[in-house]
């Protein structure tokens, strides 16, 4: 077994026991740190398919920026994460019979594909690559993405501010 | 030798997982953290077939970062959503915000 496979399978089995103590974890608070766990793991694979830059940009607003937003929604919504609280509904059979149904059915469509799988190596200085398709091919999307981003940031304010706090700042 | 199967296997394993979690949660931030789940195993599938499949032309980690950009909208957005349906109705289970079924 090389280097490469161990750490291929070392790797895919944290990130998926990592995403199934999310999903089954009864306190909300450490399936989050599990969901930090996956990400960091699902980084390393993105190591291992040579795509450094997606990697940091994972560590980076997934695990940095996306699981602190989340880690801060459960500490101001803290009564609901109490080990009372139920975290997992009724419908555990019905869901796991779709998704074993669902997950079989891709498998099939896998097994049955053949993809054009091709020799070569990737292109050898990615990053300065990228960032020139980023700037030419892809520009438009990208500066889409930008405004895409400063909505968010806009809409998320308006929506979790106090009403009072926008009727003040607006003067009325 | 690792192939492109292994990696859609286990990008296939994390999509049925997260899937489970949006399914079974009872608590709108948990159906959240496995939406971001869901979308994980999007980007590993993306990068692994732009590197197995077109290693030269690295549209698929473009995609990706997309994928990653829109996806932090999306959990921004759907935390400042959650914050407001707790603080209007003091619940979080997915089944008490029925306002808008019929």
């Amino acid at each position: 077994m090389t280097p490469y496979s161990l750490a291929f399978y070392l790797i895919s089995f944290v990130a998926v026991v990592a995403a199934l103590f999310v999903v089954t974890m009864r306190n909300i608070f450490h399936s989050a740190l599990c969901l930090i766990l996956a990400f960091f793991a699902l980084a390393g694979l993105f190591v291992l398919l040579e795509a450094e830059f997606v990697a940091v940009a994972q560590v980076l607003i997934y695990v940095g920026a996306i699981t602190i937003l989340i880690l801060f929604g459960i500490m101001l919504t803290h009564r609901l994460t109490d080990k009372g609280v139920r975290q997992a509904s009724e419908g555990r059979f019905i869901s796991l019979i779709v998704v074993l149904v669902l997950g079989a059915l891709i498998s099939i469509v896998l097994r049955a594909t053949r993809f054009p799988v091709s020799s070569e190596e990737v292109a050898h200085p990615a990053i300065p690559y990228l960032g020139k398709l980023l700037m030419t091919q892809y520009l438009w999307p990208f500066e889409v993405v930008s405004v895409l981003l400063l909505v968010a940031l806009v809409g998320a304010i308006v929506i979790a501010a106090k009403d009072e706090v926008i009727r003040k700042k607006a003067g009325g | 030798m690792i192939t492109l199967y292994h990696y859609l296997t286990v990008s296939l394993l994390l999509f049925g997982i997260g899937l489970y979690g949006i399914l079974t949660r009872r608590n709108a931030i948990g159906i959240l953290m496995s939406i971001e789940l869901v979308l994980n195993s999007v980007n590993l599938n993306l990068v692994a077939f732009s590197r197995f499949i077109t290693p030269q032309v690295l549209s698929g980690q473009v995609f990706a970062l997309f994928v990653i950009a829109v996806a932090a909208g999306e959990a921004v957005i759907g935390l400042a959503i959650v914050l407001s349906i707790y603080r209007c109705r003091n619940t979080l289970d997915p089944e008490d915000i029925n306002l808008m079924k019929w």
